[in-house]
């Protein structure tokens, strides 16, 4: 199986790339079309600002080639952001796979830190994406913005309110947290993904 | 429900864990990625791992393992020790560290808390501070707690916070090694003034004084060394008995 994962001015690229090696699959880093297009699987990983990471794909014309991806797709953290229509993060339009805006957390105690770091429960996981899974699954997030419920919400996880821990339209998936730094419970995401 | 976390930290010298290990079936007991993955197999939830090495050599061996942590382990790791300038931050950020503490040299140079932050982001940013309770009141140590500073824990911690850290790791020097429970009153007073985590470090004897770090300092994560290199406490059943006493945590 070809596994492309999209190489862009995204951080924190290459833990992806080590989970899937573990997972015994040697990806390809790639930003050409070509090579993206004709992949069996694609990741779209990264942590970073979205409005920087927009500018860079649509200069690099990669949000096209993204957006009309037919195999397989999914996005990791900033990844499931720029996937959705709007992101508040830099007041910048996103590739519009989702039809969500993304919103930045409003703290409304104290005791409500922005970031939301750490590890955090799925509530109703609903996707081929969590077969086996039955909800109350930890997994690890590290997000200032976030996308509210809506009609693609695969996943939830509360923090201040209910947000989308993952969504899901035809063939784009999309984790707000790390599947890769969650231990078992990110390797069988992955490897669900990959058998998809 | 956000799990309130449980740390492992290793000490490492020329590529070697310092501490004694209780874990005998391993194949190599001094190797800290071996020590690493049974922690993150037992159900730790990040690992910190402490270059407390002097020579150049040994700095090269530490980036070494940093980047087999990296590619073996599956949870998020933090590297500190020894990190000075940006130059180091991004080596262990490349090596595949997912955060970096600073403690001394960001006492020495409180801008090198901003750059980080400006060029990585808050997350990758943990201020780690060394205090000890005395006449003034917690006043800040550097070089790992041998030269007071004029400096406070509060007013640090909170000029730290303002200027981008992601977390502080607070030690308390007085209960450090003591093993009587982690300095909960001044974790509380932290908790209050914040708004980033505040981890908990120094003090860990019993499976009680994590409970009351999470529950009366308000930490939202918890860090220890002896107690688990020496295996008297087991992560396992520590979140085992957190859950039971009513704290959320991941793994149980």
């Amino acid at each position: 199986m070809k596994v492309a994962v999209v190489k862009y001015n995204a951080g924190n690229i290459y833990s992806v790339i080590h989970a899937l090696q573990r997972m015994g699959v040697e990806p390809v880093l790639t930003d050409n079309a070509e090579a993206l297009r004709k992949a069996d699987r694609v990741l779209f990983p990264g942590q970073g600002e979205a409005s920087t990471a927009m500018h860079y794909l649509r200069e690099r014309g990669l949000d096209e080639v993204i957006r009309r991806l037919t195999q397989p797709v999914l996005g990791i953290c900033i990844g499931q952001q720029l996937m959705c229509r709007h992101s508040e993060e830099g007041d910048v339009d996103c590739l519009g796979i989702f039809d969500a805006q993304v919103k930045r957390f409003c703290p409304e105690r104290h005791e409500d830190k922005v970031p939301h770091m750490g590890w955090n429960q799925l509530e109703t996981p609903t996707s081929l994406l969590f077969d086996g899974f039955h909800g109350g699954e930890y997994v690890y997030f590290v997000h200032s913005y976030y996308v509210p419920l809506c009609s693609e919400t695969i996943a939830s996880t509360q923090y201040i309110i209910p947000f989308s821990a993952a969504l899901h339209k035809d063939n784009f998936y999309a984790t707000q947290f790390h599947p890769e730094k969650s231990g078992g419970v990110g390797e069988l995401i992955l490897r669900n993904f990959l058998r998809l | 429900m956000l799990a309130k976390r449980i740390i492992p930290c290793l000490d490492v010298k020329d590529g070697q864990t310092v501490k004694g290990t209780n874990f005998l079936n391993l194949r190599q007991a001094g190797d800290p990625v071996e020590l690493g993955r049974s922690y993150s197999e037992e159900g730790a939830d990040e690992l910190v791992f402490l270059d407390i090495t002097a020579s150049h050599e040994g700095r090269k061996t530490f980036t070494n393992m940093v980047q087999r942590v990296a590619a073996e382990l599956s949870i998020p790791f933090t590297v500190g020790g020894g990190i000075s300038e940006l130059a180091d931050v991004e080596r262990m950020l490349a090596a595949g560290a997912d955060k970096v503490s600073i403690n001394s040299a960001a006492l020495r140079r409180p801008d090198l808390i901003n750059e980080i932050a400006r060029h990585f982001g808050s997350q990758v940013c943990v201020v780690a501070i060394d205090a000890r309770l005395d006449a003034r009141g917690w006043t800040c140590y550097l070089n790992g707690g041998r030269i007071p500073t004029q400096r406070g824990l509060f007013e640090w911690a909170r000029e730290a916070n303002d200027r981008g850290a992601g977390e502080i790791l607070f030690t308390s020097m007085n209960h450090d090694g003591v093993k009587t429970g982690f300095a909960n009153e001044a974790l509380a007073e932290l908790a209050r003034t914040l708004s980033i985590p505040v981890i908990a470090s120094g003090g860990a004897g019993a499976r009680e004084h994590f409970r009351d770090a999470f529950r009366d300092g308000h930490a939202d994560a918890a860090l220890a060394a002896s107690v688990f290199h020496f295996g008297e406490i087991k992560i396992k059943a520590l979140k085992q008995y957190l859950h039971d006493e009513g704290i959320a945590v991941r793994n149980i």
